[in-house]
C-alpha cells in the first residue's frame, strides 16, 4: 500500500499509510470529542484532511476566497529575541520589528510587547511602552495590538509577594495557597487594567492577553476581571484573548465567572466567559503530543476549534504557533506541517483569523 | 511562537489575506471595530470597495484600489500615504474610529 509522508508531534518525518492516517484522524477527533463533549468530525471532514494529508505538494494553501485574517503574539521578539521566544537575534528597535512585519511579511496586523511579555514587568516602564507604541502608531498602517501574558508566577514567591501555590498545596497549606490566588488576582487584574489604561490613552488599537490560564484558573480569572473593567472604561480599546492550553488548570478550583466554574472548560466553553467579559476576539489553543502522529494532533486539534467556533459569537483566531493548533513542537516548524494545520482550521473548522 | 519563516510567513502563505499588498489590514480593523466574524467583515470591506469578495486577497486588484483611494502601499512610493495620514483614510472609507486618528484629531482641535 502507498504511503505518505507527514510527521509525529515532535516534527520528525515518518511514513504513514491511507489506513493509518484514517485511523489517527478518527482516534484524536474522538479523544477531542470525549474530552470536550463535543462531536467528533464527520466523514467528510476526514476525508478532507487525507486529500491534505496525501497532497504531494511541499506546502497547501486554502482556496482562493478563503483566506483568513492573522493576528500575532510574541510581538517583535521573534525578530530581536533569542532562542527562547524561537527569536532570530537581529539587532533592531521594536519600531523596526513592527515595520518589517508590516512591510516585508505583509501581516494583516501586527504586536508590540516588552521584552520579558509579561503584564506585570511592564508597569514600572510604562511611559516607555507609550511612547514605544505612539511612535509605531504614528508611521504603521495595520491595527497595533500590545501583547502581554498575565502570567500569575509572577505574583508568587520569590518572584512576587503571595505564597507559591506550587509550594504551599505540596505542604498541605490549602487555605494559604487558596488565598494566595485570590490576592494573585486582586493584584494581577489591578495591573493589567492600569497598564492597558495607559496604552489605550495614546490611541493603542488593541491589547492581547496571550497565554491566558498559564498560571490556571486564577489566571483565567484575572484577565476576564480585567476586560470587563475596560470595556467598561475603555470601549474604544479592542481586546484578543489568547490561551494558553486547551482546558483551564484548576489550581484553586473555586473561581467562577457569571457563575460558571472555570477550572476543566473547554475552548468552545472558554469563548462563552470570554464574550460575557467583552472581548473582540477569542484565540483557543490544543496543545501538541509530541507522542502522537500530526494526523491525530491536526484532527484533535480541528475537532475542538470547530466547536469553539461554532459555539462563538466573536471572532475566533486559533493559536497556531509552535506546539500548538496542530502545529508540531520544533522550534524551526516544517512548514509541510504548519501550512496543512492552517488549511485544516480555515477550512475544517472554519475559523475568523489564525 | 516559532521562526518567522515557519510561523507567520509559512501562515500568510498558506491563508493569510495579505496585510497593505491587498485588503488584510482593512478586514481586520472591521474585525476589531465590530467583533465582525469573517465573512461579514470581508463583505462590509468588499462592498466599502466596490469590489467582490474573492478580489480583496487579489494583489493585482488591491494595489491599483489602494493607490486610487490613497489608503497606504507596501511597496515605497513617494507621496502616497503613509502611516497615520492612511489610517486616517481608511477610518474615513470604513465609517470607523481608529483610535491613533482620534487622537491625531484631538491633537489638530479637530475631535
Amino acid at each position: 500500500m502507498t504511503s505518505y509522508p507527514t510527521r509525529m508531534g515532535d516534527g520528525h518525518l515518518v511514513e504513514m499509510t491511507t489506513d493509518e492516517l484514517r485511523r489517527d484522524f478518527v482516534a484524536g477527533a474522538e479523544d477531542a470529542a470525549d474530552r470536550a463533549g463535543v462531536p467528533a468530525l464527520t466523514q467528510g471532514e476526514y476525508e478532507r484532511l487525507l486529500d491534505l494529508f496525501t497532497n504531494p505538494a511541499r506546502v497547501v494553501g486554502v482556496e482562493s476566497g478563503n483566506e483568513v485574517v492573522l493576528t500575532h503574539d510574541i510581538g517583535t521578539l521573534r525578530l530581536d529575541g533569542d532562542q527562547g521566544n524561537s527569536g532570530v537575534g537581529i539587532p533592531m528597535g521594536r519600531l523596526q520589528g513592527v515595520q518589517v512585519h508590516e512591510r516585508a511579511f505583509a501581516c494583516d496586523t501586527m504586536e508590540l510587547g516588552h521584552v520579558d511579555y509579561s503584564w506585570k514587568p511592564v508597569k514600572p516602564i510604562i511611559a516607555q511602552e507609550q511612547q514605544a507604541l505612539e511612535m509605531v502608531l504614528l508611521s504603521t498602517i495595520i491595527p497595533i495590538f500590545y501583547g502581554a501574558m498575565p502570567n500569575l508566577g509572577l505574583y508568587y514567591a520569590p518572584d512576587g509577594p503571595f505564597g507559591n501555590p506550587s509550594d504551599l498545596l505540596p505542604a498541605g497549606k490549602i487555605k494559604e495557597a487558596l488565598e494566595a490566588q485570590e490576592h494573585a488576582v486582586e493584584h494581577a487584574t489591578r495591573d493589567m487594567v492600569y497598564i492597558c489604561s495607559k496604552l489605550a490613552e495614546v490611541g493603542g488599537d488593541a491589547v492581547n492577553f496571550d497565554t491566558t490560564g498559564a498560571a490556571g484558573d486564577a489566571d483565567f480569572m484575572a484577565t476576564l476581571n480585567a476586560i470587563e473593567q475596560l470595556k467598561a472604561s475603555h470601549p474604544e480599546l479592542g481586546i484578543q484573548v489568547g490561551m494558553a492550553g486547551e482546558f483551564v488548570l484548576g489550581i484553586h478550583g473555586g473561581f467562577r465567572y457569571d457563575g460558571v466554574r472555570l477550572a476543566g472548560l473547554y475552548p468552545h466553553q472558554q469563548v462563552k466567559l470570554v464574550e460575557k467579559a467583552g472581548a473582540d476576539i477569542f484565540g483557543p489553543v490544543v496543545n501538541t503530543n509530541t507522542s502522537k502522529s500530526m494526523a491525530w494532533n491536526l484532527s484533535r486539534a480541528v475537532t475542538f476549534v470547530k466547536a469553539c467556533v461554532e459555539a462563538a459569537e466573536i471572532p475566533i483566531h486559533v493559536n497556531m504557533g509552535m506546539g500548538v493548533g496542530g502545529s508540531p513542537v520544533f522550534e524551526t516548524p516544517p512548514i509541510d506541517s504548519v501550512s496543512r494545520a492552517s488549511v485544516a482550521m480555515v477550512e475544517i473548522a472554519r475559523v475568523d483569523g489564525l | 511562537m516559532g521562526d518567522p519563516y515557519g510561523m507567520p510567513i509559512a501562515h500568510g502563505v498558506a491563508a493569510g489575506m495579505g496585510g497593505i499588498r491587498t485588503a488584510g489590514d482593512l478586514v481586520a480593523r472591521m474585525q476589531l471595530a465590530q467583533k465582525m466574524r469573517i465573512s461579514e467583515a470581508k463583505a462590509f470591506v468588499a462592498d466599502k470597495l466596490n469590489i467582490g469578495v474573492k478580489e480583496l486577497s487579489d494583489v493585482t486588484v488591491m494595489r491599483e484600489i489602494r493607490e486610487d483611494l490613497d489608503l497606504g502601499v507596501i511597496t515605497s512610493v513617494p507621496g502616497c500615504a503613509k502611516g497615520i495620514e492612511a489610517k486616517a483614510r481608511i477610518a474615513d472609507l470604513l465609517g470607523i474610529r481608529i483610535n491613533s486618528v482620534e487622537r491625531l484629531k484631538a491633537k489638530m482641535g479637530r475631535a
